[in-house]
């Protein structure tokens, strides 16, 4: 195996060692803890009353907003590593290259403040 | 040098690396659980705080512990039972592999990846599909909107921290966070190397926009919306007991330990101490290898981890501190600062920090 892919085996190692912390933790409770569910018990918490309606209920779209523009951002700021490690070698040409590609995605931050998609009310 | 001789194989490092993750993970939270949250916040409010258990009450985690242990194991009847059992998993997960690229020595870190901060912030936001799994499988009014709520202020809170990132990435040139630490002992200000180049200097900005930004993907006071306690009950981890309750509750805290270990490896010099100061100090002095590596002192493996841990524990009281002294921001509010302040502010970060590179 090259060291490049046994470098991410131990992602995955670590990934298992985590699902065995918490597996672990919860099988070695299975020991100590009571188990004796009544219908009352296994009814979802709304403040003491019984639960009125599906728990699966619609959501803000305003969420689905974000979400959206966290997409634009977050491939925006993938662009942006690979740059930020080689700006020595490109010099002012990377530099005022970047500053355009900022420009533009700033520009579309600027349009979604002015539609008021920021505003949460 | 007799340590140095003795070769590993690969299944034994790999078992040692994995215990040692125990304790960076687990083992770390505990004292910082107790210090902070216990301890220090009830002197922050004029009380004692645990005194029972152990001296000074130092064992009342472990009561904790052994108090979830007895409380009964309870999946709600509507959720999504495969869902709400898998969610805890995915958390730790998220918070396990953070800890994987931290570099606590020259040669003490788990594996040194060539992407190692963006590897780190690429399984930071993992984090979020467990908190929204765990708020829609639940099937709860307040888990759901909690969940959403979380899922929204991450998303929201993930970008600054990204961004105040590339400033200095920027300035070491590397995505590595060896690297990182290698600029920051070997940098000078203003043509001085006195004391490096630690980054807090240089990306003062970078480094309040990643703590506030810290706060925020903690769930943290005054960023709490998510699991407000008086409003939706702890939000996505309402309908969650006993152990399953307690993953969430040292995910969260053992994954502030480990954000605050990042901080100090990107702002405040990670495990290393300036070159001027090693060059003064016998036995901390530096060789350059064949290839023309720098490498550092041995004694550095022994020293990195516990310059790391007085760093991290620093960071952690900044976090504990503003969370118990600051009130709750409102869901507007959040949205906003992180949209309309934080992020253009790291942007004008990134577009200042790349100028000032290429000009000097």
């Amino acid at each position: 195996m090259s060291a490049f892919l046994r470098d991410y085996l131990i992602v995955i190692l670590f990934a298992l060692l985590a699902c065995g912390v918490v597996g672990g933790f919860i099988g070695l409770g299975a020991i100590f803890r009571p188990n004796r569910p009544t219908a009352g018990k296994v009814q979802n918490y709304e403040s003491g009353v019984d639960p009125v309606g599906d728990g699966w209920s619609q959501s803000q779209i305003r969420y689905y907003i974000f979400a959206l523009l966290f997409v634009m951002f977050d491939v925006e700021a993938v662009f942006i590593f690979p740059w930020a490690t080689q700006l020595e070698t490109f010099g002012y040409f990377g530099l005022v290259e970047m500053v355009i590609f900022i420009f533009i995605l700033a520009l579309g931050l600027v349009y979604a403040w002015r539609k008021g998609v920021l505003r949460w009310v | 040098m007799m340590l140095a001789a003795i070769e590993f194989a690969y299944w034994q490092t790999t078992i040692f690396k994995l215990i040692l993750a125990l304790v960076v993970v687990l083992g770390a939270a505990g004292p910082s659980v107790y210090i902070y949250l216990f301890k220090m916040v009830s002197f922050m409010q004029s009380r004692l705080g645990p005194m029972e258990a152990g001296p000074y009450g130092s064992m009342q985690l472990l009561a904790e512990v052994g108090k979830s242990a007895q409380k009964e194991d309870i999946v709600p009847e509507r959720a999504d039972r495969f869902v709400f059992k898998a969610a805890p998993y995915v958390v730790l997960i998220s918070t396990f592999l953070l800890a994987l690229v931290v570099p606590f020595g020259p040669d003490a870190v788990f594996v040194d990846l060539d992407v190692g901060i963006f590897f780190a912030l690429a399984v930071s936001s993992i984090s979020v599909i467990g908190i929204l799994m765990a708020g829609w499988a639940s099937a709860s009014k307040y888990s759901l909107l909690g969940g959403l709520r979380a899922a929204g202020q991450l998303i929201a809170y993930e970008l600054p921290l990204v961004l105040a990132v590339v400033g200095v990435v920027i300035q070491a040139g590397s995505l590595n966070m060896q690297k990182i630490v290698d600029a920051q002992i070997q940098g000078e200000i203003f043509g001085q190397s006195v004391i490096g180049n630690p980054f807090i200097l240089t990306q003062i900005i970078g480094f309040f926009i990643f703590m506030i930004a810290v706060q925020a993907e903690l769930t943290q006071v005054p960023f709490d919306m998510p699991i407000a306690e008086s409003e939706l009950v702890s939000g996505y981890m309402t309908e969650y007991s006993g152990f399953r309750f307690l993953m969430f509750f040292i995910g969260e805290f053992a994954t502030a330990n480990i954000f605050a270990f990042m901080a100090s490896v990107l702002f405040l010099g990670g495990w290393g101490v300036p070159q001027s100061l090693m060059d003064a100090i016998p036995g901390l002095a530096t060789e350059i290898g064949v290839d023309g590596n720098i490498i550092y002192s041995n004694a550095f493996n022994v020293i990195g981890p516990i310059i790391m841990l007085a760093k991290m524990f620093a960071l952690t009281f900044i976090i504990y501190w503003v969370r118990f002294t600051f009130p709750r921001f409102r869901e507007d509010q959040l949205q906003k600062f992180a949209w309309k302040v934080l992020i253009p502010l790291a942007l004008v970060n990134i577009a200042i920090t790349g100028v000032l590179k290429v000009v000097f």
